[in-house]
């Protein structure tokens, strides 16, 4: 068993935690869940349809699963804070992934609204996980205004291309003091298992997942590879060398007797 | 009367509670998060809270997401 990872007062035994969009039947969740054994899965907040009035999410998420609501919608801060507010008002609990976007093209977060956001609900109590750029000066802000960890995007939301950032999430691994958890872009179980082999506390994936021709079957890939991942960061791998160094000894067998 | 609900006109011809409201629309409280004019209202509150002219609500769910 690895040791769990301590967040938001909670000891998580699965470093994979996952969202619920983009599935063609909400029905599928329970399974997903219970394939990946993720046990923090992430919701939004959007305007109700009324003329579906009766779809309900939160019905299909085992009770013991942590919710993760995320704050997709805001463009600012001030936007970000209502979202979490209204998300804890819902009884969702004090966990928020803030998620500020302006840019459409690219979903890439908004660094300083962020920051800002992070220190207004920190202060209230929140567990603030944000979803942020690789950006060391900005990982450093958010540990400052109080966030649990900190989300770096390997790749634009959803587009599946994997560790695109890795140098700079190595360089959040070793410099700031709060788990740092791969939230983006990851499309294939080996570069989950990439990002844990490298210290990264966990991962979020979302397409990776609902996006495979069998959702089920890469629910459990990924389950594997970020413990294979762990497991490896953990047992510390061997150093590389330049040139070859036998495995077996080299010395008392078929030596040179003319 | 006229109010607005998730950015959309629409006219009430009798005063009623924000209860009334929201179960007309067949929207069922354990599922939606009602922000009338800018504040969060609880639960509790939805059957005292009377609905006037001009009033803003946002009507809120959980839906999927990442």
């Amino acid at each position: 068993m690895m040791e769990p990872l301590l967040l938001g007062g909670r000891e998580l035994t699965s470093r994979l935690f996952i969202g619920s969009g983009k599935y063609a039947d909400d029905a599928l969740i329970p399974d997903i869940v219970a394939r990946s054994g993720s046990q923090v899965i992430t919701v939004a907040l959007r305007r109700v349809d009324l003329s579906n009035p009766d779809r309900n999410i939160l019905a299909h998420i085992p009770a013991d699963v942590q919710l993760l609501p995320n704050t997709s919608g805001a463009r600012n801060a001030e936007e970000a804070v209502r979202l979490a507010r209204l998300a804890k008002a819902a009884g969702c609990g004090d966990w928020i992934k803030i998620e500020v976007i302006s840019d459409q093209k690219y979903l890439l977060p908004d660094g300083f609204e962020t920051v800002k956001a992070t220190e207004i609900l920190a202060a209230e109590g929140f567990v603030v996980l944000p979803y942020v750029s690789p950006d060391l000066m900005v990982a450093k802000a958010l540990v400052k205004a109080g966030a649990a960890a900190v989300m770096p995007l390997g790749a634009p939301i959803g587009s599946n291309r994997g560790l695109q950032t890795k140098e700079l999430i190595r360089i959040l691994i070793e410099e700031i003091p709060l788990p740092i958890i791969v939230d983006a872009g990851i499309g294939k179980p080996s570069q989950a298992c990439e990002a844990m082999e490298m210290g990264a506390a966990a991962c979020l994936l979302n397409t990776a997942i609902a996006s495979a021709s069998d959702p089920l079957l890469m629910a459990e890939a990924f389950a594997h590879s970020v413990i294979s991942g762990r497991q490896a960061y953990l047992a510390g791998a061997g150093s590389i060398r330049q040139y070859a160094s036998a495995s077996s000894p080299l010395t008392g067998f078929l030596e040179a007797s003319c | 009367m006229n109010i607005t609900l998730n950015g959309q006109s629409e006219v009430l011809t009798a005063p009623c509670s924000l209860y009334d409201f929201l179960r007309a629309r067949n929207l069922e409280p354990a599922k939606v998060i009602v922000e009338h004019n800018g504040n969060i209202i609880p639960q509790s509150d939805w059957s005292t809270l009377l609905l006037k002219e001009e009033d803003h609500l946002e009507v809120l769910r959980f839906v999927g997401g990442g």
